[in-house]
């Protein structure tokens, strides 16, 4: 039997009331939504808030924390030549290779969307495979190994292009490269997936039509047809595809070791580890923590605003 | 109707030959690039010791031996905290974050995707610019709460974070929006189902890619973790770290090195060939609007 409910409708009700109404009726949302929303606060909100708090005090997990104003931040502009440093390869790492590799995994998935759906499986899991599988990059070690056991400098020794062993995660000048071409190879992961998703989700249709208005190219069909119906994928991965270009400093310890020679690709993720968890200066790493936060942020709006551009004129 | 049947596609797309070409000698180097070093570790860890000193070394390995695996397993049976202990803690925290994190995110998904709730927009908001983060640099911080929850060098402090996977919520979420009829959802509410069986008898089976995905990436996120700096003793600590010390130092053990790391790695990869189309599939809702 249907209980007898009181007619209510959106008419007669102030827009108070309408949402007072609404929260009543959906009680058990909240009930069902809370637990994880109690969790997200306090594992990732509650650490973006700390570290703009603490990062205004000279905490250092033993003594209670005094409030030292914006003193950790003049230091960091002023006094830390480092900073400078790791922002310099944060920002490189953040607008160059986070950019690359979004730009490769578009690429790929654009390439590999025609084929066969087996085969384009199989070459799925070969490009993906880095990205998922842990610590594999570190086969790259091996290959440029900077004895004569390395393959890389065995060849070249071989064939009389070098005389002796290239250092190559030791010397500066080969460290960034390096890096940069093993952090590409590990990062066609998520944004990937979507975009060879966005891009089975266009109708072949779609692409007769542009060609029956006129589309001359693939090029011309890429711009006017794929790029504007996959926009929310786009934006999607672009935040994956940036967000992970933050993480990139573990990469550079891995190979290049903590810090590399002359700190060629010491990140802000480095610098924050060095203070929060080896001279334990907690203030200071917090003020680090909220710059890089900022960082993130920003950068990933810039880029979104850029991607809601295309296929606007 | 007859007309149309004749041919499969009845307009031709204006693309060219030599582009196809042209970008299948792309797509053939690049994939050279990404699957040689794969080749390579396997290679190394079939590779018997004496092989590892040949000069130039060589690419392939000429008497492929499981001797590197079996070394692997003495050595980690004879380590202070046997292998069984480092396995137990990885497939523990790795099975509880993912259900945990599969049965909350999902409840809160469903909620944000198909109820009608004042503040469902500001959470989700919240939740879609959080993706613009990464968490691992606030490790200091992550550290300072858990000590203040006392969770420091318990199992809590790896497994329950893993629960608010924002990654996952969004996925479900999405694709929840997408693939739940609310028509379905009505009509049960009006037959007085309760919102939480309309959740698990209703919605839920409709969302099979969508747990998928979610169980693959927080399975590989735990299972690939490295140390927490809320865990100090080496009989909590993760597989990857217990194997990655067996595996470090010099040229002989570069092939149990080898080994262990394919070890590692073939589990998610095979974890994802199992399930790509329904990843793909979840995908496909990922889009992300302003």
């Amino acid at each position: 039997m249907a209980k007898e409910k009181k007619v209510v409708s959106r008419k007669n009700m102030t827009k108070r009331q309408w949402t007072w109404h609404l929260m009543k009726q959906n009680k058990v949302g909240y009930l069902m939504v809370a637990p994880y929303m109690i969790l997200f606060f306090l594992f990732t909100f509650l650490p973006v808030l700390l570290s703009l708090i603490i990062g205004f005090t000279d905490f250092n997990m033993l003594q209670w924390p005094h409030f030292v104003g914006m003193r950790n931040y003049v230091t960091m502009f002023l006094d830390d030549e480092l900073f400078m440093t790791a922002l310099k390869y944060t920002l490189f790492f953040a607008l160059i290779t986070g950019p690359a590799s979004y730009l490769l995994s578009f690429v790929v998935a654009w390439f590999i969307n025609d084929l066969n759906p087996r085969i384009r499986a199989f070459v799925t899991v070969i490009f993906y495979a880095p990205a998922i599988g842990g610590d594999v990059y570190l086969i790259w070690r091996t290959l440029f190994s900077g004895d004569s056991y390395g393959w890389v400098n065995a060849w070249l020794l071989k064939m009389g292009v070098v005389q002796s062993p290239i250092l190559f995660f030791t010397n500066p000048k080969w460290i960034l490269p390096l890096c940069v071409i093993v952090a590409l190879w590990t990062s066609l992961g998520t944004s990937f997936l979507a975009f060879i998703a966005g891009l089975q989700g266009i109708d072949r249709s779609q692409y007769e039509a542009a060609a029956i208005d006129g589309v001359k190219n693939r090029w011309q069909e890429a711009w006017y047809v794929t790029l504007p119906n996959m926009k929310p994928q786009l934006m999607f991965g672009a935040v994956m595809a940036i967000t992970g270009s933050f993480t990139f400093g573990g990469i550079v310890t891995n190979l290049a070791g903590n810090p590399p020679t002359d700190y060629v690709g010491y990140t802000l993720q480095h610098h924050i580890s060095e203070y929060g968890s080896v001279r334990w200066e907690v203030g200071y790493s917090s003020a680090l923590t909220f710059i890089m936060f900022l960082i993130m942020f920003g950068t990933n709006l810039l880029i979104t605003r850029i991607i809601s551009k295309v296929g606007q004129s | 109707m007859k007309k149309l049947r004749t041919r499969r596609h009845a307009v031709v797309l204006n693309r060219s030959r030599g582009g196809d070409v042209g970008i299948t000698i792309v797509l053939a180097l690049m994939g050279a690039i990404m699957v040689l070093p794969l080749i390579y570790m396997v290679m190394q860890s079939l590779k018997p010791l004496d092989e590892f000193f040949v000069f130039p070394p060589r690419f392939y390995v000429v008497h492929p031996t499981l001797n590197n695996f079996r070394d692997l397993f003495f050595l980690m049976s004879t380590s202070w905290v046997p292998l069984s202990r480092y396995l137990f803690n990885t497939v523990f925290t790795s099975v509880a974050g993912t259900f945990g994190q599969l049965i909350l995110a999902s409840l809160a998904a469903y909620v944000l995707a198909k109820m009608e709730l004042p503040g469902r927009k500001v959470m989700f908001q919240m939740i879609q610019k959080s993706l613009m983060f990464s968490a691992t640099v606030a490790g200091t911080i992550t550290f300072v709460i858990m000590r203040y929850l006392g969770w420091v060098d318990t199992y809590l402090a790896v497994i329950v974070p893993a629960f608010q996977s924002s990654l996952g919520l969004y996925l479900m979420k999405q694709f929840m929006e997408t693939n739940v009829s609310q028509e379905m959802l009505e009509s049960a509410r009006l037959d007085g189902a309760k919102e939480f069986r309309i959740f698990w008898s209703i919605a839920m089976p409709m969302v099979k890619p969508a747990w998928l995905t979610l169980i693959i990436y927080a399975f590989k996120d735990m299972w690939t973790a490295g140390g927490s700096s809320a865990i100090y003793s080496e009989q909590l600590k993760s597989l990857n770290t217990g194997i990655s010390q067996i595996a470090a130092g010099g040229i002989a053990r570069q092939g149990i090195s080898a080994a262990s790391t394919l070890l590692m790695a073939i589990v998610p990869i095979i974890v994802f060939v199992v399930s790509q189309s329904n990843v793909i599939e979840t995908m496909g809702s990922s889009g992300m609007k302003d």
